[in-house]
């Protein structure tokens, strides 16, 4: 299984985190950490995998952002690296031509997508249209704009 | 599709975005700090002014409407996102999980998510809210609740939602979409408390599911499968048939059949890669249809490998490569196709040299594995100069790893010296994170694969001057402790460290290295003007100022070495340890040492001196049983670093079954058979410690601290706990197992500790214990307690100790033990030790006392030939009385005192408790100091191994038996004689108190 997913600039600001298994508030401030320098710090054309500990990492660079997450020793480095480009294709299709502010604003829709998408660190379900109807239908319920805006600002 | 992830110039769609979904507060808290450039301090102070804010409405007197509240909640987990703390606000997104409104569930159903807190109180309020969305009827809300299930995962949620889930998950009317997240969510709350979640009636339906229509319901459904199968293979092992015709079907589609799930023309690539992980879980399919499919499934993988890919993008390879990688996996794992385990080499071999670095690292990994298939070793080896180039050549440190790796896996004594001489050099410009873990396969290979000891002196020295930093304690006391050992290395190890120290800058290990080496053995090369006594010394000495303490104290005791060795370097050495600096140093070991050594070269006679410095002895050599194999130096039996190892264990606990075989010949009363099996096996000389004696007819007298062993035994056997409940189960140079357990009854508890000896971190850690044969596994229940102690920890830091608890549970009598299965990965290859617990029917052994006539009274009731079973053998070393006694007591029965007449004499009575019977034992231990050949009674044997007994016993009681008379092999007594007799009492009501004994 997936044990964690983090998004991070290639300033090392983390964009996205989500983690699969429990781990202390600590334990996942050091993983943070470790992944974004030995991540960053990795030549570009370098190969997308890692061995950290008893964990395979893997990783990807999408424009500015780095999408790494951390696998069990015997899952398939492969697959995970689609996974990763599975997620972006369906953040891509949601905000179309989606960019780093995209998550960072709406960080509650990123989570939601992958929640469709990923559950538990398994693979939920994998057709782009299944999650985008998913997705689709839970903004259908949202209140109008309208509701929205008549609410004082602050 | 690239995603357009185009960064901060992108500002006005920001600015769309944030009037469409988000409040300016958002906006101007991040842009603020990023785009104004404020520093740290200032964002810090701007966020704090927020959280100040969102707390005041909070505990304001206006109570705040959904909208509000969704709204600082959201901003709350924005701010923590950011990456600061937050500690306040659950209260109110607990409070949004009860909303109508869709948007402010979510939000609420996200903040406990992201920010759990395992507030009991909260919980309870959570799984209210949960429990009445997942009653809903509303798959949307449904799934909202499943998914928080899954992110939060408690113990708590499983106590209240595991009973539920799996209704949801099979019930005929679920949507599809809320059976994925049923799954997944079913497959988290297991994975924490397993035993919470109980599979039972739901088993064949959650099995059924893989037959589903919707692909994504068996997308989602085989990782529950997956892991519960693993768990519990046979509940599960349907599922084998139906994943291969899933597969078959998946693999013969067209690109386009699957429609959506079909990724860049390759279909279903994640669920082929976990229907193929699935039947991992699994042996090969017994039935031959089955297997057959699968085989061809297999084969149609390879062969798309060779086809021209049908897009040029990258996410098309890698999907098909997935999928091939993971059946590649599966045919080594099955490790029983040599057709297809060649084919899989050929295509890893391919892949060796593909542009793309992610297959050449992935191919490198999977060899590793393949490198200890025997089908497929040879043929891993032919790709050794490739990898050696891989090692030198790649760019990117995490691939020279992994080739590292494999050049160490598939390292075997044909190839030992050029990967030795390769990975050396390597070390010269190895990256520094890696350099500790290199050091130590290469000290681990020469030990293991040296042919002549000159080259693993070289080799260690070589290590060190290259590598002096990485070279921990260990592997420099190892080189020293074989130099002493082996008398014919010693001259050319003194001449070579000689040499070595000419270096104007060598590393302080190889000082502590020359420095022992030469206060020992410098006489050897002191015949050469070059390197006479003198100019050894002031070679030394010339070091001395540089080094540590410990060095120097150690250059010290080589100095006083040299004066006995050399007495003409007496006035030298001495004016030496005279100086100042010595006899007054401010560290107190030197300054002891100093002035002791002085002292003692001053004052001793040189006969005293020679006695007191006299050459190390050897050091025993079963400290490391890689040393006792390089000994053997049994020819290219091995074919790589875990075969070699599994072959070892296979010695070390194949005496266990011969034990069982010797039983057998013996029960089929063919004496000599048996004895011929067992004096072909005991190669050790009479009066050592017989290696080949079977677990349960292990000399039990063997820890007994009478005086050692004259030849140590070849293989260090593991003490074998007849007697003893605690102790070292097994040791190697990277694991200890050590073991403590108790018994009561027939139930008994084992605590085994595994420590890791090395200072890099074992992965992947796994134990079994698994009960072999179809007989054992109904007569010994051995389970790894869930209930006490989670299962062992998948990874084990290096120097650390893990525990764990094993519950044992005599059903009834047994003779072999229950396996152990240990597995884990150290520096990328697979270590795989299978041991034997010390589980021995004696065990069970509940201690009777009772009065002279009433034993005797017994004893002459159970008279019949097959109740009986005698064991004479005799032993090499005097007997002592008290720890014969100790040892009679450690069996587990009462020794009774003042019971025979003949004071020589040891009885002995217990009743062995099983839990459907209970087996009374009287035993006899007769001495007999004079007699040189045993008297004759009616069975034929003397010899110490054999079992006279258990040819006169019916199949009930033969196990039990040679168990006893097994334990009663005590070789160190002069002479002895046991007789058991015994009677069975059945658990049965229509038995009990019958007393009838077969």
């Amino acid at each position: 299984m997936m044990r964690f997913l983090l998004l991070f600039s290639r300033q090392g600001k983390l964009r996205l985190q989500k983690w699969f298994t429990p781990i202390p508030e600590r334990e996942k401030k050091k993983i943070v950490r470790d992944m974004t320098t030995m991540v960053l710090a990795r030549k570009p054309r370098s190969c997308n995998f890692l061995h950290w500990k008893d964990l395979k990492i893997v990783y990807k660079r999408y424009a500015s952002l780095y999408f790494c997450c951390g696998l069990d020793a015997e899952e398939n480095e492969l697959i995970a690296l689609e996974m990763l480009h599975r997620y972006v294709e369906l953040l891509d299709k949601y905000f179309g031509n989606v960019c780093e502010l995209d998550i960072i604003f709406n960080f509650e829709k990123a989570y939601f997508i992958l929640d469709e998408f990923l559950l538990g660190g398994e693979i939920q379900e994998t057709s782009k249209q299944v999650v985008s109807r998913a997705i689709e239908a839970s903004d259908m319920l949202q209140e109008t704009m309208e509701e929205y805006m008549s609410k004082p600002a602050f | 599709s690239r995603a357009g992830f185009t960064g901060p110039e992108n500002l006005s769609r920001v600015n769309l975005v944030l009037v469409k979904h988000y409040s300016q507060t958002l906006y101007t808290l991040y842009i603020r700090s990023v785009y104004h450039n404020l520093s740290k301090e200032a964002e810090i102070k701007r966020i704090n002014k927020e959280l100040a804010n969102i707390r005041s409405k909070f505990k304001g007197d206006k109570a705040l409407d959904g909208y509000s509240k969704k709204k600082y909640v959201c901003k709350l987990l924005f701010i923590f996102l950011l990456g600061h703390d937050i500690d306040f606000g659950h209260m109110e997104a607990v409070n949004l999980l009860s909303s109508n409104k869709y948007t402010e569930k979510q939000i609420g159903y996200l903040f406990i998510s992201v920010l759990v807190n395992s507030n009991s109180e909260l919980i309870r309020l959570i799984n209210n809210a949960i429990k009445n969305d997942l009653s809903s009827r509303n798959p949307t809300f449904m799934c909202l609740a499943l998914h928080c299930i899954a992110n939060v995962g408690s113990r708590e949620m499983a106590e209240a939602f595991a009973g539920e889930i799996p209704r949801i998950l099979v019930a005929g009317d679920t949507m599809d979409s809320v059976k994925q997240s049923a799954a997944l969510c079913l497959l988290r709350l297991y994975k924490a408390s397993p035993d919470l979640v109980l599979m039972g009636e739901w088993t064949s339906r959650v099995v059924h599911l893989l037959n589903d229509q919707h692909m994504g319901v068996v997308t989602a459904a085989i990782s529950l499968i997956t892991c519960l199968s693993s768990k519990n293979p046979d509940e599960f092992k349907t599922c084998v048939s139906l994943a291969v015709s899933r597969l078959s079907r998946i693999v013969s589609s067209a690109s386009t059949d699957l429609q959506d799930y079909t990724y860049y023309f390759v279909p279903a690539p994640w669920l082929s890669c976990k229907l193929l992980r699935l039947l991992q879980c699994y042996p090969p399919p017994e039935d031959g249809a089955v297997k057959g499919r699968l085989v061809e499934c297999l084969e149609t993988i390879l062969n798309k490998a060779q086809e021209p890919p049908k897009s040029k993008k990258v996410q098309h390879s890698n999907a098909k490569n997935a999928i091939l990688f993971e059946a590649i996996s599966l045919i080594i794992h099955y490790d029983s196709e040599p057709n297809l385990l060649v084919r899989a080499c050929n295509q890893l071999g391919q892949f060796l040299q593909h542009r793309e670095t992610n297959l050449r690292y992935l191919a490198l990994e999977s060899m590793c594995t393949l490198a200890s298939s025997e089908f497929s070793h040879e043929a891993v080896k032919t790709h050794i100069e490739t990898v050696i180039n891989a090692l030198k050549t790649e760019r990117d440190v995490s691939v020279r790893q992994r080739a590292a790796d494999l050049l160490y896996a598939m390292c075997d004594r044909s190839n030992a010296k050029q990967i030795v001489a390769e990975m050396l050099s390597y070390l010269e410009t190895a990256d520094y994170s890696i350099r500790e873990e290199m050091v130590l396969k290469v000290a681990i290979l020469a030990e293991k694969y040296a042919v002549d000891y000159s080259w693993y002196v070289d080799t260690i020295l070589n290590l060190i001057r290259i590598a002096g930093d990485y070279v921990s304690e260990e592997v420099w006391y190892r080189v020293i402790q074989i130099v002493i050992n082996r008398d014919d290395v010693q001259g050319y190890a003194a001449k070579t460290v000689f040499e070595a120290l000419q270096a104007p800058a060598c590393h302080e290990n190889m000082v502590k290295v020359g420095g022992y080496i030469l206060g020992e053995f410098g006489n050897l090369i002191a015949g050469d003007p070059r390197s006479s006594p003198l100019v050894q010394f002031n070679l030394l000495h010339s070091k001395f100022h540089l080094c540590s303490v410990p060095t120097r104290a150690l250059l010290l005791s080589a100095y006083i070495k040299f004066i006995n060795l050399f007495p003409e370097t007496k006035a030298t050495i001495q004016e030496v340890l005279r100086s100042d600096s010595q006899i007054r140093n401010s560290d107190v070991e030197l300054q002891q040492r100093a002035v002791e050594y002085l002292k003692l070269s001053s004052i001793a006679s040189t006969d005293v001196l020679a006695t007191v410095l006299e050459e190390m002895p050897p050091f025993p050599e079963r400290e490391s049983s890689i040393l006792a194999k390089l000994k053997k130096k049994k020819g290219p039996g091995a074919v790589s670093v875990e075969l070699e190892d599994g072959k070892e264990r296979g010695e070390l606990n194949g005496g266990a079954d011969r034990g069982g075989e010797a039983a057998i010949a013996a029960s089929n009363s063919t004496p000599s058979p048996s004895s011929d099996l067992l004096g072909l096996r005991s190669a050790a000389p009479v009066g050592g410690p017989a290696p080949s004696a079977g677990s349960l007819l292990v000399d039990v007298f063997s820890e007994a601290g009478s005086a050692p062993p004259s030849a140590a035994s070849e293989d260090p056997a593991p003490p074998l706990f007849v007697c003893k409940n605690n102790g070292v189960l097994f040791e190697n140079q990277l694991l200890q197992i050590g073991i403590k357990s108790e018994y009561r009854q027939n139930l008994g508890r084992m605590y085994l500790f595994y420590g890791n000896k090395t200072s890099v971190q074992f992965v992947s850690f796994t134990t079994t214990v698994s009960c072999p044969g179809e007989l054992q596994s109904h007569i010994l229940k051995c389970i790894p307690s869930l209930t006490h102690t989670k299962p062992v920890e998948p990874l084990v830091e290096g120097g650390a100790q893990v525990q764990q608890v094993i519950n044992i549970e005599c059903l009834t009598d047994f003779v072999d033990a229950p396996l152990l299965n240990i597995k884990f990965r150290y520096g990328g290859a697979l270590q795989n030790i299978t041991l034997k617990l010390p589980v021995t029917i004696n065990k069970f052994f509940q201690p009777t006392e009772m009065a002279a006539a009433d034993f005797f009274q017994r004893w002459k009731q159970l008279s019949q030939p097959q109740q009986e079973a005698q064991k004479i053998f005799k032993a090499s070393h005097g007997m002592d009385t008290e720890v014969l006694k100790a040892k009679l007591l450690g069996l587990g029965t009462a020794l009774l005192e003042n019971v025979d007449p003949n004071p020589e004499n040891y009885v002995c009575a217990g009743v062995i408790q099983t839990k459907i019977q209970q087996v009374g034992c009287l035993l006899r231990l007769e001495p007999n100091a004079q007699a040189q050949v045993a008297p004759p009674p009616p069975p034929t044997h003397t010899h110490t191994h054999t079992h006279l007994c258990a040819h006169a016993l019916d199949s009930h009681t033969a196990s039990v038996c040679p168990s006893l008379c097994g334990s009663h092999c005590i070789t160190h007594c002069t002479h002895l004689h046991v007789i058991t007799r015994y009677c069975i009492y059945v658990k049965d009501p229509h038995r009990v108190g019958s007393s009838k004994s077969h």
